[in-house]
């Protein structure tokens, strides 16, 4: 449907987003470990409502097993760019993979954003045909398109890849890559649109992660350690960038927003060596791609009684980044640490030098800091999906990873929850002791704000 | 349209309606002046994008010239219609927005990609029945239709130029692109109605 005026969610610039309203809905995928249908939940956000902090509305999916993981909107303020200008589409629909099922929900969150609706369901065959891909994962909304990457093959092995879809059918259209060169891994991918360059990073096959981490890939050093270089135009791999096998599971991918800073900012779960995690920065060198270790987080030394058995062997607890969120000013990064409970803010005004400037704890295998809302319940879970306000102020996250290995690091079964901070502006932040989601029986995952948030659009112009 | 300045008026405020679509242009060498942070680089992005936008125009214009050495006017006058209505229809059905390259551009893929967005939008088709019915009567002669022709979509570039430069500099070191949020109206639903408007009336005066 086209309207005679641009969205008003599209901000020609992270800059000019910063100045948007605050958020008064935040969309949560919602997990069912007990093989029952998973959900997305609506949390209300408002500080003035009456509903703050609790869930509001609810979608189930229409099949079991599904396992949400990331979801996106169907536009974004890419629509806004100048080689493929269309802003008169809607930001309105939300689409929502499920990992282990292979299934694309299309979910409308217009006219009551309380009460979102699914559309349309693409199945995992359609998929497969269209695309040859499984396991569908990070969803972003392109100038051209909404583009999706996927974990691996329909028969669950490699490679991984993206995959194109219509912004307004969303039929699935095909490939992305025209040339993969070496790359066989995928988990997360992201742009620098203002030089038609997409990164891309690893994790693995569906084979290699959906029965849990499996020790003997990891401590070979078989999970994902390289970030991949692509032509955005051309749709060709142009560079492959190394880690080293010891650097395991380099995930998210937060470059720079504003389209001239060629940067950005990866997390990388585990080192082999000393179950440290860190953070890198992929920039441009002389016209090269260059990647460089910035922040080293060193495993806590524990008691093994209070380990699970998979780290029982190490006598410590692994930080294990597993996400990170960039302020649309490029000044603050957000990491969490799903292992040992803490969620830290850096500002990385310098990315090569960034500088710690708050610390919460909440949750964390030996830890179990708790909330001061509920001052005595001891938290499990971790830090991990995490999601920024535009202009900065709010930070929310939830503290479920992905089943299979969630029972590896908290065996005694995750109780959910989602927490918000405040975010000072020149840096710092506090745990909100108004506001905690208990999901009951359902798992939290990635969340997403009304409106857009700090990882879900994308800007042409500074 | 028997008065020549009226003639090459419309021409003129023809290339301005188009100058003035941000699609058209004027954002892109906005953008490139952004991501370079001079203001040379909107002024260098604007010959390119006005040649591309001149061979798609200039292009329709010149066929339709020669296509009169053999062709009654009315037929043309006919077949331009058509394709006007039948444009205009397909735009207001689906909207399929035009995609091609990227945010890296020098000056060859600036011009191509200013040539395939005039021409994905049918500029040139809307050009046409004005310069056909200014077109001076019975001239069977190819020089005269090519010449005229030529005319005709440099005066058309010029006020496309024109208002894609002024717009595109204002914009750059005046105004910035918060405008844009609210004053970008839907000019392909505007538009898909001047096709099919400007159809209509070419086959029916």
């Amino acid at each position: 449907m086209s309207i005679w005026r641009p969205d008003p969610t599209f901000y020609p610039s992270p800059k000019m987003a910063m100045q948007a309203p605050a958020e008064k809905l935040a969309f949560v995928a919602m997990l069912n470990g007990n093989g029952r249908h998973d959900a997305l939940g609506v949390v209300d956000v408002d500080p003035e409502s009456t509903g703050y902090g609790h869930i509001v509305g609810q979608v189930d999916m229409p099949n079991a097993g599904d396992e949400l993981h990331h979801f996106g909107w169907n536009a974004c303020s890419a629509c806004l760019c100048p080689h493929a200008p269309h802003p008169h589409v809607e930001r309105r629909y939300l689409v929502v993979p499920g990992i282990h099922s292979s299934r694309i929900h299309i979910i409308d969150t217009k006219p009551d954003p309380r009460n979102p609706k699914i559309v349309k369901v693409i199945e995992p065959e359609t998929l497969a045909a269209r695309a040859g891909y499984a396991s569908p994962h990070t969803i972003h909304c392109g100038p051209d398109g909404i583009l999706v990457s996927a974990l691996g093959a329909p028969d669950g092995g490699g490679p991984g890849g993206i995959f194109v879809m219509d912004q307004e059918s969303f039929d699935v259209l095909g490939k992305w890559e025209l040339d993969r060169g070496p790359q066989h891994l995928a988990y997360d991918f992201w742009w620098h649109l203002g030089f038609d360059t997409v990164i891309t990073s690893e994790w693995g096959t569906p084979n290699m992660v959906t029965k849990g981490v499996n020790p003997e890939i990891l401590l070979s050093g078989g999970y994902g350690h390289r970030l991949h270089i692509w032509d955005l135009v051309k749709r060709r791999h142009q560079q492959e960038l190394d880690l080293g096998s010891e650097y395991q599971m380099a995930l998210e991918l937060r470059p720079a927003h504003d389209p001239t800073r060629a940067y950005g900012f990866l997390g990388v779960v585990v080192s082999l060596k000393d179950l440290s995690a860190s953070i890198w920065v992929w920039h441009r060198d002389d016209g090269k791609w260059a990647v460089k270790k910035v922040i080293d987080i060193p495993a806590e030394p524990a008691d093994p009684a209070s380990l699970p058995p998979l780290l029982q062997g190490f006598k410590a607890v692994p930080p294990l980044i597993t996400d990170i969120n960039l302020s649309l000013d490029d000044r603050f990064l957000y990491v969490s640490c799903f292992g040992t409970g803490e969620f830290l803010q850096f500002d990385v005004s310098d990315p090569f030098s960034p500088r710690k400037t708050g610390s919460v704890h909440l949750g964390g295998i030996v830890g179990k800091a708790a909330h001061p809302k509920q001052p005595k319940a001891q938290l499990n879970g971790g830090p991990q999906m995490v999601e920024l306000s535009r202009d900065g102020r709010r930070v929310y996250f939830t503290n479920s990873l992905y089943s299979p290995w969630d029972a590896q690091f908290y065996p005694e079964g995750i109780r959910s929850w989602m927490v918000k901070l405040d975010a000072k502006p020149e840096g710092g932040m506090e745990i909100d002791p108004k506001f905690f989601v208990d999901f009951g029986e359902l798992r939290g995952h990635q969340v997403r704000l009304e409106g857009g948030d700090a990882s879900s659009d994308s800007y042409c112009y500074a | 349209m028997s008065e020549p300045l009226t003639f090459w008026l419309t021409l003129f405020l023809l290339g301005s309606y188009h100058g003035i679509n941000p699609g058209m242009g004027w954002l892109f060498a906005v953008a490139r002046g952004m991501q370079e942070h001079r203001t040379r680089a909107v002024a260098w992005s604007l010959p390119p994008i006005a040649l591309g936008h001149a061979l798609s125009i200039g292009g329709l214009v010149l066929i339709a010239s020669l296509a009169q050495v053999a062709l009654p006017l009315l037929y043309i006058r006919i077949g331009v219609a058509v394709a006007l209505v039948g444009l205009g229809v397909s735009k207001l059905i689906r909207s399929r927005h035009f995609r091609w390259g990227g945010m890296q551009v020098g000056f060859r893929e600036l011009t191509i990609w200013s040539f395939l967005m005039a021409s994905a939008h049918g500029a040139g088709l809307m050009v046409l029945p004005v310069v056909l019915a200014g077109a001076p009567p019975h001239h069977h002669h190819v020089a005269t239709g090519a010449a005229c022709g030529v005319w005709a979509t440099l005066v058309h570039t010029l006020g496309y130029l024109t208002v894609t430069a002024v717009v595109a500099l204002l914009v750059y070191r005046k105004f910035g692109l918060a405008m844009l949020r609210r004053s970008w109206f839907n000019l392909d639903l505007i538009w898909a109605t001047a096709l099919i408007v400007t159809g209509l009336v070419a086959l029916l005066v």
